[in-house]
């Protein structure tokens, strides 16, 4: 994982594509639907947690497509450490690089939208809840279509669908909270996925690299 | 009695051309029983009138399409435990037949509820995830078919499969975790709400439909087999013969 950091550290370009991608996303969309200030607070959960899954969703072909190619996975496999330990090092590492900082820069782009405070802590803590899960799953599926034909389109078939239920609990709890309604039992189902995934994924992500090498 | 003599493929395909024509048969006959019975004795339904009739080719085709998955998914665990070829041949067999359910479910539910609800679709929980279902399938297929090596397709693959398990309970329990626009079940194993010869119906089109599914699988698997088998012997001796 440390590793992984200071290869991101060295070569900020792409965390910084990510976030600008994002920024430009959320961006686009009020200058294509409209300005009035009802309907982007209206869409505005919903608009930052799609840019928020598109920016993971870009970021995910570079997880292991370089180390894939020059055969430090296969280094990996072969090393004592268990797959486990390096599998979800290397998705923490992703996470750090994409997850985070969206989360972080998710209020900014907020108040663009004209979101009201509470609403802004409700966002960017579903987004500090689920865009680890996104980064597992989608962990998952950048291992398995390794070497696969159909690159990013597949990739986009495999992770896409299931992203769907992060992107419906995660936006719903912000929508339940501008609402009036309590975004406890979406945060709750999210923080629900994440232990689950947490537990399953990186022992999948692991199995997976281990197909894709052999 | 050996157990595993019909896991080879060469003894397996044999096998699968014996069982389809009957399966085939047997989900012929069934279908014209189960659409005599629901669309001929069945009566009209007191507030749906004849529109609820779509039922006996939804809900059998909604039940497949979840069950084929598990199936599919239980082939495919055994494909990464145990690492046999037939397994693996068996489910990349079930998933087009198991798209096909759950495209018709959708298609059809899309027609029904067009007069009943008054819409074609809703993102309703159940809905939406059977159209996440749809996507596991398609992605599925592409997986499997995306690498040179058959063998490397059939294990990625397979853990992709297992990892969309996740969303059978969803769809199956969609409708009890929200409350939203697709009513729950109206037959469980305590007794039904419906009329007899309504379940009747819709139970003998599901026997069809699973029989369907278990004749157009062997069908495939025949094809599958012959074609990863190809340069074995015995398959050579059969293009001869």
């Amino acid at each position: 994982m440390s590793r992984d950091l200071q290869l991101a550290w060295r070569h900020p370009d792409e965390a910084v594509l990510t976030v600008a991608f994002f920024a430009l996303v959320a961006s686009l969309f009020p200058l294509g639907i409209g300005a009035e200030p009802q309907l982007l607070a209206r869409i505005g959960p919903g608009v930052i947690w799609v840019g928020a899954l598109l920016a993971a969703f870009l970021a995910l072909p570079g997880l292991f497509a370089a180390d894939y190619a020059d055969g430090s996975l296969e280094q990996m496999t072969l090393s004592p450490h268990p797959a486990l330990g390096w599998a979800s090092g290397k998705i923490a590492a992703h996470w750090i690089v994409s997850g985070l900082p969206l989360t972080v820069l998710s209020p900014l782009i907020g108040l663009q939208y004209g979101l009201t405070p509470d609403t802004l802590a409700v966002e960017a803590a579903s987004l500090l809840v689920g865009t680890p899960v996104l980064s597992l799953l989608g962990g998952a599926c950048a291992a398995l279509a390794l070497g696969a034909r159909g690159g990013g389109m597949l990739l986009a078939l495999l992770a896409l669908p299931l992203f769907v239920p992060i992107l419906i609990f995660g936006a719903g709890a912000a929508e339940a909270q501008a609402t009036g309604l309590s975004p406890a039992p979406h945060l709750s189902l999210l923080g629900a996925g994440l232990i689950a995934s947490a537990v399953g994924l990186p022992w999948a992500v692991g199995a997976a690299v281990r197909i894709a090498v052999d | 009695m050996n157990w595993f003599y019909f896991s080879s493929p060469s003894t397996f395909y044999g096998l699968a051309g014996r069982l389809a024509p009957p399966s085939f048969i047997l989900a012929a006959v069934l279908a014209a029983a189960g659409l005599y019975l629901g669309l001929g004795v069945a009566p009209t339904d007191a507030q749906q009138g004849a529109v609820y009739r779509v039922i006996f080719i939804h809900v059998p085709t909604a039940w497949m399409s979840m069950f084929l998955y598990f199936v599919m998914a239980c082939y495919c665990a055994l494909t990464l435990v145990f690492n046999t070829r037939l397994s693996a041949m068996m489910a990349r067999a079930i998933a087009p037949t198991g798209a096909m359910f759950t495209f018709v479910a959708l298609w059809t539910g899309a027609f029904w509820g067009r007069p009943t609800w008054g819409t074609y679709w809703v993102w309703d929980a159940r809905l939406t995830s059977e159209l996440v279902l749809l996507f596991l399938y398609f992605g599925y297929m592409a997986l499997a078919n995306a690498f040179e090596d058959p063998r490397r397709g059939d294990r990625a693959s397979a853990l992709l499969a297992i990892i969309g398990v996740v969303n059978l309970p969803i769809i199956y329990f969609s409708v009890q975790w929200w409350n939203t626009l697709h009513q729950g079940s109206s037959v469980s194993f305590k007794g039904t709400s419906m009329h007899v010869t309504m379940l009747a119906g819709m139970l003998v089109m599901s026997f069809s439909a699973w029989m369907y599914a278990i004749g157009a699988t062997l069908v495939r698997v025949r094809a599958v087999i012959l074609e990863r088998e190809r340069r074995a012997q015995w398959v050579r001796d059969l293009g001869a013969a």
